[in-house]
């Protein structure tokens, strides 16, 4: 630690996954880099922390999607530890005691939903395919440097024409598609194609995913398209688990980034960004210590990064406002368990599924009454729930025998109702939780060997994302492409020069995608910082 | 995976274990090792194919001619009872969805097969329609096909199977088991499809088995329908063309009247999916023309000659497109191929540009050896390759 | 009306459908020098604006209620005052009335509305003007949007580029850079606008209910619902986000305004005529088959019948495209209001109002306190059910226009939010009653002897919505007003432009752009479009 190079052309405040990855990048670019991390290990949201003796937990969050194979191979990530495995389809079951489970195997999904439906089997395939062209169409749009409308400059009017030109260029009937999927509830856009109730849930569930919003909520069908872009980048239609944890995502791409020379210190919390006449020159940390760079990067959500570390008088004051009203609505929690044996599913009838996802929103209205329960500040008394035993097939996750579960909840708000304690609303959260799970896995509640509960509320209080939201502000249509975070300033920039923004934050949002570190750091060396 | 009727006696026939999935029903690809007994069986005495995972729908009501005219390119106001129709259908801009043939059963009464399921498409398409739309597939379906196919039939029922036209159905009776004939196929020979409840099936197989017994007949797998379907120039979905509702660019789209089945579209009917599409696809020629072409064997020949080799040709039937030349440019594709053990010829279906189509144009088909890529020369001809009389002709006049 | 038995069997233009809209298309067309004839079904014309006499003495404005949208220029245009429309303007807009007897007016004068608001917060009384003179801007986008021809995205023509400009114009005193607000707000729900605003749950509570007036879901969670706040703004005659007062006579005094116009303009108009049928030959509109037979020939016909009533049941959907066809039967319609009339044998006392209370109920009374009790109201319409807490909104129309009661009588019109219109248990024909009860039951609440003052009742249910005044799933504005039916997907994609898939066949309902209120500029937009095709 005092082996510190005192100079530096880029700091990075936060060692999330996409601090790690601009920093990646910027190191390979020649940079010299320091990225800073407040706790004792990096990853910000996507970290593996051994908390019960010999079980690993993935604390935050749960798969791993949505990494481009560009980013892989620029940064040689397997070389790092990237180990990704898929998921072996998942696994819904019903309050009835039937199921509904889908595979990597299309025929064998189209199998399951002939159980249910021969209408929605036949078009399943054409919505894929649809959802698929959709994607397509909004993926080159993903890629614009977002031009602001009010002041685009140049390049931004060429960006603005070739949109345009790229809108024209779909057609009609694709268009059409696109602005409807852009405004639509997830549920009414998918009852235009699925009569099967627990079919619409199990696609719905995905629509809600990061949001406070209900699967009849408008807005949450375009989140359901956000999923099929991941597909487009080769062949990752399946979501997958990462070797030894999520965790071990982020320590590859650390890893990258040290082997370009970057370097990495942990345990530093930043206090602020040091500014001269309008200008980044540096950070402070908590400690008092100061370190010089060049061009200082927030990888930060947006309320830290302008909010927390920047001194209000720097900044406009219509930005000031405008981050004020940015909508994070933490609406996840975690639950992990320690499991002394392998939790049995009654209606789990191909018994391979015990090791893909286990998701527990077995209709559209449990999804929706889930949400209606929790929106009022608390939680849902029957939450959704996505489950994975990655120690059914990583050996490294748990002693023989024994199994850790990672239980990505949904919905936990923020906020607490007027009344109650934030211990007391963790218990009971948990509680709610396991109770719901038993439901469906009735012998799970003998096996749980140790459990930990986190709420959006732990999540803001450890990783530092305000109001716990793990994607650093909902991904709502108010809050994408040029208004990401906020309009005026979705280009990685800020008021402040030489001082940046590469969080989940920015364009184009939340999810282990690495996009905003790549694409900040892009714009970094283009302004030949 | 889903199994047939007809599966208690097919598995057991079955020595080579050799399956494939069709809409993830389990369908025979050969029954014995060699397939090639089984493709001679279909031209020279009688053979059997369990054909029962074909998608078919059960359509009725007042308004099913109007709701299925709609549907198909075919004109199904002037199809009589009792006839069956070959008919494509398209989306709204004439890009073909799927093929298969519909059958009049009664005034009110029709049924629908296809290569892939549809049932929201017919669905969608009967709203504010007096027309009810049931999935039959379960059916079980026996494709009895070649020229011995007749007698072997007319020894189980008493009707008179010679007077049943090409492309038409009846109801009988085989051995006392109700079923219906209908004098269709996939293999361009004189041949019959029997459609029969699933209760029945095996007992129908069992009386066919054992009549088929003094007609040297057998069991076929797919392997040998390709070979014949290709011999009698008739297209499959997902080699020869895609249907539009199941890829994701246009270039994979075709038009029915691309691949050549102009004949089964009749635009001047009162109104049908596409056919505005279809009319001025018509109206300014077609993109595609699909044709058969015929490889010439020297210039084949010539070509192993080249890597030191004796002539090779291809005694099961390809369907990887492989590019079409003229002159050294591109003017097509190849969709499907192999050689003809009836004809002695090396055939292939193959999609051209217009000015390319007319019978006798020389044009090259790529072959590759050890990945070298050559051209073999080929001449244009009409498709189908193989159509005997025996096809469409009556019995015993 | 003028019940016309002869009439000749070939027309210009024939509209199929009486209600406001329609009335309006064959105003402007029969100006033009055209031959029109409009036919209706019921017995009156007026659709979902007609007044009608539940009880002697007492008449009603069945639907829609205060004609504060309807566009200036018809008004002028077709003469209407001439015809006997007239405007008693009120005063206050609202009174949100409070369980604890507390209440929030809303003046036209901001100024005494600022006072008001003091009373519950001095922040948001600060915000209050300042909200005021930002979202009026932007609502003149929206007034200026709800006139044109809505483009046929993504094909953009030089045409819907000056009309880009033209609406862009009002906000450039906002400053240019202000543009991008608009597109933010636009998908937003109301209640997150109003959090960046306001802080007090009343006041936003008070603004928020004007957000829900025609839409079927709640303030929190519906996106699109500061889009609607702001399409209601942008036609209200009060420069505020809610109009006001009242068509003498009641509202059909408008529709037979209307009427009297089209006729004095040459149009016939022939009730209790039925169209079972829109003749099509050869791809082309040819006129109208009647209930009793008759044909009817024009090479025009508009439909201001809704979508799923045009193109399901009055076109044969044998000649629409598959794609089209589908999107006709997927338009969401969501109805979820219901209507109770109340006949009062005198004027209940509302506890919490101190002297000068007639005053204050003059406008629209509310009873939806915070935004989280609207939400509230309808959350249980998603699983099929109502909440016993529904949203009031509440007219005494006789405070302003003794004409419609016999003397010393009063008449109070309520809608009710939220019913579903598909329930999952019961029946809305034997819920009638109950409906009518805990209307009176809660209200009750707010004027104790409001059940002595009730002589009758009338309830016209989500079904009755359908059954009687012929509007699907008892959406009074013909589809949902959400981001996903709206402008160049208003009513359906790639047909924003009034013209139907079939030549000559026009659509001027509330389902096309820019939707629903009785605000006339559906009809107008699509005469004037027709005018053009006709050109």
């Amino acid at each position: 630690m005092n082996s510190l190079t005192k100079n530096y052309d880029a700091i990075i405040i936060g060692g999330g996954h996409n601090g790690l990855t601009a920093a990646a990048y910027l190191a390979k670019a020649g940079r010299r880099v320091l990225v800073l991390e407040q706790r004792h290990l990096v990853g910000g949201a996507a970290v593996t922390e051994e908390i019960y003796p010999g079980f690993k937990y993935t604390v935050y969050s749960y798969v791993v999607s949505l990494l481009p194979p560009r980013i892989i191979q620029e940064l040689q990530l397997p070389k790092h530890g990237l180990h990704v495995m898929p998921l072996e389809g998942a696994f819904t079951p019903m309050e009835d005691g039937n199921y509904i489970a889908s595979y990597s195997d299309e025929d064998d999904t189209l199998a399951e939903i002939r159980r249910h439906s021969k209408r929605d089997a036949d078009i399943f395939p054409v919505f894929n395919i649809m959802m698929y062209d959709l994607a397509r169409a909004v993926k080159p749009i993903l890629t614009m440097i977002p031009p602001d409308p009010a002041n685009p400059g140049l390049e931004g009017l060429r960006t603005l024409r070739d949109l345009g030109g790229h809108l024209k260029s779909l057609g009609k009937e694709k268009f059409h598609w696109l602005t409807k999927i852009m405004t639509m509830s997830a549920y009414d856009f998918l009852r235009e194609w699925f009569e099967t109730d627990v079919l619409i849930a199990t696609q719905a569930q995905i629509g809600v995913i990061g949001t406070f919003l209900g699967p009849k909520s408008p807005g949450t069908a375009y989140v359901l398209l956000h999923y099929y872009m991941g597909e487009l980048d080769g062949a990752s239609s399946t979501w997958g688990s990462q070797r030894g944890g999520t965790g071990g995502v982020s320590e590859a791409i650390a890893g990258a980034a040290r082997s370009f020379g970057a370097e990495i210190l942990c345990n530093a919390p930043v206090k602020q960004v040091i500014i001269k006449n309008g200008q980044a020159i540096g950070i402070a940390l908590e400690n008092g210590d100061e370190i010089v760079g060049k061009t200082i990067v927030s990888g930060c959500d947006p309320k830290v990064t302008f909010r927390t570390l920047v001194d209000e008088k720097e900044l406009p004051s219509d930005l000031v406002d405008a981050i004020d009203k940015f909508k994070y609505r933490g609406s996840s929690g975690k639950v992990n368990l320690a499991l002394d044996g392998l939790p049995t599913f009654p209606a789990m009838k191909d018994k391979a599924l015990i090791r893909g996802m286990q998701e527990i929103c077995p209709s559209v209205d449990y999804l929706e009454r889930a949400y209606d329960d929790a929106k009022y500040g608390g939680f849902s008394k029957r939450p959704f729930m996505g489950c994975i035993i990655p120690s059914t097939v990583d050996p490294t996750m748990a002693p023989p025998g024994k199994h850790v579960m990672s239980i990505f909840v949904q919905y936990a708000s923020y906020d607490m109702p007027a009344h109650g304690d934030r211990d007391q609303q963790r218990e009971a959260f948990g509680n709610a939780v396991i109770d719901s799970l038993v439901e469906f896995a009735p012998n799970i509640k003998n096996l749980i060997l140790h459990k930990q509960v986190i709420t959006p509320w732990d999540i803001e209080q450890t990783v530092g994302i305000t109001e716990g939201n793990i994607s650093h502000g909902e991904l709502m249509l108010d809050q994408l492409f040029f208004m990401r975070p906020i309009p005026g300033w979705a280009k990685y920039r800020t008021p402040v020069r030489n001082y940046y923004q590469c969080g989940s934050g920015t364009h184009p949002g939340g999810g282990i995608t690495g996009t905003p570190g790549r694409m900040a750091a892009a714009e970094i060396l283009k302004d030949g910082n | 995976m889903r199994l047939t009727p007809f599966h208690a006696r097919t598995s057991e026939l079955c020595d080579v274990y050799n399956w494939s999935l069709w809409c993830n029903w389990l369908l025979a690809d050969m029954y014995a090792p060699d397939h090639i007994q089984e493709y001679f069986a279909i031209r020279t005495a009688c053979a059997v194919f369990d054909v029962s995972p074909i998608p078919k729908y059960h359509i009725h009501g007042p308004d099913a001619v109007r709701f299925l005219n709609r549907i198909v390119t075919q004109d199904v106001l002037h199809c009589a009872v009792g006839q069956v129709l070959y008919t494509p259908w398209c989306d709204d801009d004439g890009k073909i969805m799927d093929d298969g043939i519909l059958a009049r059963l009664d005034g009110q009464s029709f049924r629908l097969t296809a290569g892939d399921p549809w049932l929201y498409w017919l669905e969608d398409n009967s709203v504010g329609l007096d027309v009810v739309i049931e999935d039959v597939t379960e059916l079980g379906v026996l494709a009895l096909q070649g020229p011995n196919s007749r007698h072997l039939l007319k020894t189980l029922t008493d009707t008179d199977l010679d007077q049943l036209r090409y492309f038409h159905i009846l109801k009988t009776e085989l051995a006392g088991i109700p079923v219906e004939v209908s004098r269709t196929g996939y293999t361009g020979d004189l041949g019959y499809e029997i459609w029969v409840e699933p209760p029945q099936a095996v007992q129908l197989w069992d009386v066919l088995l054992e009549a088929g017994e003094a007609y040297q007949l057998i069991p076929f797998g797919d392997y040998a329908l390709e070979m014949a379907r290709i011999e009698a120039g008739l297209l499959l979905a997902d080699v020869d063309f895609y249907s539009s509702k199941k890829v994701v660019y246009e270039f994979e789209k075709s038009s029915p009247l691309e691949l050549g089945l102009g004949w089964s579209v009749k635009l001047d009917k009162e109104h049908f999916i596409g056919q505005k599409a279809l009319q001025q696809e018509h109206a300014r020629v077609p993109s595609w023309g699909t044709m058969g072409l015929e490889v010439d064997l020297n210039s084949l020949e010539a070509i192993y000659a080249g890597f030191g080799m004796p002539l090779y040709l291809p005694h099961e039937a390809w369907n990887e497109a492989v590019p079409v030349y003229s002159g050294g440019h591109q003017i097509g594709k190849a969709t499907s191929g192999m050689w003809s053990p009836i004809l002695k010829k090396y055939i292939a279906i193959a999609r051209l540009k217009p000015q390319f189509t007319r019978p006798g144009t020389h044009v090259d088909m790529e072959v590759t050896i050890d990945a070298q890529h050559k051209l073999a020369q080929t001449t244009v001809v009409k498709m189908p390759f193989f159509d005997p009389a025996r096809k469409k002709s009556l019995g015993q006049e | 009306m003028s019940a016309q038995n002869e009439h000749p069997n070939k027309y210009d233009v024939i509209v199929v459908g009486g209600g406001h809209n329609g009335l309006v298309a064959a105003g402007y067309l029969a100006k033009a020098g055209r031959s029109v004839l409009v036919l209706e079904k019921r017995d009156l014309v007026g659709g979902a604006a007609v007044t009608e006499e539940f009880y002697p003495g007492f008449k009603f404005s069945s639907l829609a209620d205060g004609a504060g949208h309807l566009l200036s220029e018809v008004v002028t245009d077709l003469n209407l005052s001439q015809h006997g429309f007239q405007i008693l303007p009120t005063d206050p807009l609202i009174l949100s009335l409070l369980p604890d007897g507390n209440h929030l007016a809303i003046w036209h004068d901001v100024n005494r509305t600022i006072q008001e608001i003091t009373k519950f917060s001095s922040v948001d009384a600060h915000a209050y003007p300042k909200f005021i003179e930002w979202m009026y801007k932007i609502s003149r986008i929206v007034a200026e949007m709800n006139r044109m021809t809505p483009p046929d995205l993504p094909e953009v023509g030089l045409r819907d580029l000056k009309g880009l400009f033209s609406f862009i114009s009002p906000v450039r005193g906002l400053g240019w850079k202000h543009i991008t607000q608009v597109v933010r707000i636009l998908p937003m729900s109301i209640a997150d606008l109003l959090n960046e605003w306001f802080q007090s749950d009343i006041v936003k509570g008070a603004i928020a209910a004007s957000a829900v007036n025609n839409i079927s879901s709640g303030p929190q969670e519906s996106n699109g619902t500061a889009y609607n706040f702001l399409y209601n703004w942008s036609g209200s005659n009060t420069g505020l986000f809610r109009s006001s007062g009242q068509v003498k006579g009641g509202m059909g005094a408008l529709t037979q305004a209307l009427a009297k116009s089209a006729i004095s303009l040459g149009a016939d108009i022939l009730t209790n005529t039925e169209v079972i049928r829109i003749n099509i030959q050869d791809g082309k509109a040819t006129g109208v088959t009647l209930a009793n037979g008759e044909q009817i020939l024009a090479k025009t016909v508009i439909s201001a019948a809704d979508m799923r009533t045009t193109f399901l049941k009055l076109v044969d959907p044998y000649y629409l495209e598959p794609k089209f066809v589908r999107n006709v039967n997927y338009l969401k319609y969501h109805g979820t209001m219901a209507r109770v009339h109340f006949a009062l044998g005198r004027l209940p006392i509302f506890w919490g109002l101190n002297g000068g209370s007639e005053q204050l109920i003059k406008g629209h009374v509310q009873i939806a306190p915070t935004v989280t009790y609207i939400q509230q109201a309808y959350d249980p319409v998603k699983y099929g059910a109502y909440s016993k807490q529904p949203y009031l909104d509440i007219q005494i129309p006789t405070l302003t226009d003794s004409s419609i009661a016999p003397e010393g009588k009063h008449i109070m019109s309520v809608t009710v939010k939220y019913l579903p219109y598909k329930l999952s248990q019961g029946n809305w024909d034997e819920l009638r009653d109950t409906i009518a009860k805990f209307v009176i039951n809660i209200l009750s609440d707010y004027a104790p002897d409001f059940g002595q003052c009730v002589q009758n009742y009338n309830v016209i249910t989500p079904l009755d919505l359908e059954k009687v005044y012929n509007l699907p799933e008892g959406n009074p504005v013909h589809g949902e007003m959400t981001l996903n039916q709206f402008m160049w997907m208003r009513p359906i994609p790639g047909y924003a432009q009034y013209r139907a898939p079939i030549d000559g066949l026009y659509l001027c309902s509330a389902a096309t752009h820019p939707g629903g209120g009785v605000t006339g500029i559906n009809g107008r937009n699509a005469s004037r479009q027709i005018l053009e095709d006709l050109k």
